[in-house]
């Protein structure tokens, strides 16, 4: 789960050309929308794709987003309970 | 009033001017995204969105807080902003167009494909400074100060606006050059095609 959690911020850090961050400045318990990392609308689109492209999981529902995507610990329990690669 | 060419910033071969004076310059020569990074860092910018845009929008930016950041008064909210350039948002519809020749549709990545239309540029300025006005912007052969003067002459003229940001914002893989100008109706410098042409 650690490496997973790693992995997952090295991903959001690439895609989301948060140059100055490393794994190491973002928590895994901070918010990734709103005050925490300040990640917006088309930032979500972005995870949708890690999770599709990255760990076979497809989104049916936006709504599940909100949750699955509030903190990298909630990212990563969700990738390691249903991913398909 | 009269209205003046105010405040003026240029950004070419690694340097960054305001009202002529360099502000900042590069340790050698450095690609455009170092450079226009190293800006950001030097001058304290402080606005991190600028790590997610496209290198057009980083150099309209960057000029615009040049001229904006140190602005002694209040913003006007109502301040137009009209740019202009030869090469559109060709950086960025390149990195586009890569992903999908890699990936397929697959590959269309909207971090980059929200920037592949150049007037974005003009909405991250004006997000940035909460301006909520006319804005234009135009592609031409070259740099073109006559038509710019009309535009602006005819948004003030028409009562759309008592300010502008005008200029010249082209990035083409390394060929950068970015010239913004201030026309507001108070003191300063001649609004004219000779005067443009002496300060990009």
């Amino acid at each position: 789960m650690e490496e997973l959690k790693k992995e997952l911020k090295e991903k959001l850090i690439e895609a989301l050309n948060l140059e100055d961050l490393t794994p190491d400045d973002i928590s895994d318990d901070e918010a990734l929308f709103g005050e925490g990392l300040g990640l917006d609308s088309i930032d979500a689109l972005e995870l949708i794709i890690i999770l599709d492209k990255d760990y076979g999981i497809k989104l049916t529902d936006s709504k599940d987003g909100k949750k699955i995507f509030e903190t990298v610990e909630t990212m990563a329990t969700f990738i390691k309970e249903n991913r398909t690669k | 009033m009269e209205y003046n060419i105010t405040n003026y910033c240029n950004i070419k071969d690694n340097k960054i001017f305001h009202n002529g004076q360099e502000i900042y310059r590069n340790k050698g020569e450095l690609p455009f995204l170092d450079f226009i990074k190293g800006a950001y860092k030097e001058l304290e910018i402080a606005y991190p969105k600028f790590y997610k845009m496209d290198s057009l929008s980083k150099l309209s930016l960057i000029a615009s807080s040049v001229l904006l950041d140190n602005y002694k008064e209040e913003l006007d909210e109502k301040m137009a902003i009209v740019l202009s350039n030869r090469s559109g948002c060709i950086d960025i519809d390149r990195i586009h167009q890569t992903n999908i020749d890699e990936d397929g549709i697959a590959g269309a990545r909207p971090a980059n494909f929200v920037y592949t239309l150049p007037n974005i540029s003009l909405g991250e300025i004006s997000i940035k400074y909460q301006l909520r006005s006319e804005n234009s912007f135009f592609i031409f052969d070259s740099f073109n100060p006559n038509f710019l003067i009309a535009y602006s002459k005819s948004l003030i003229n028409l009562k759309k606006c008592n300010s502008l940001l005008v200029g010249w914002v082209e990035v083409n893989e390394e060929a950068y050059n970015g010239f913004l100008f201030m026309i507001e109706p108070k003191p300063g410098m001649e609004l004219t095609e000779k005067k443009l042409l002496e300060l990009i």
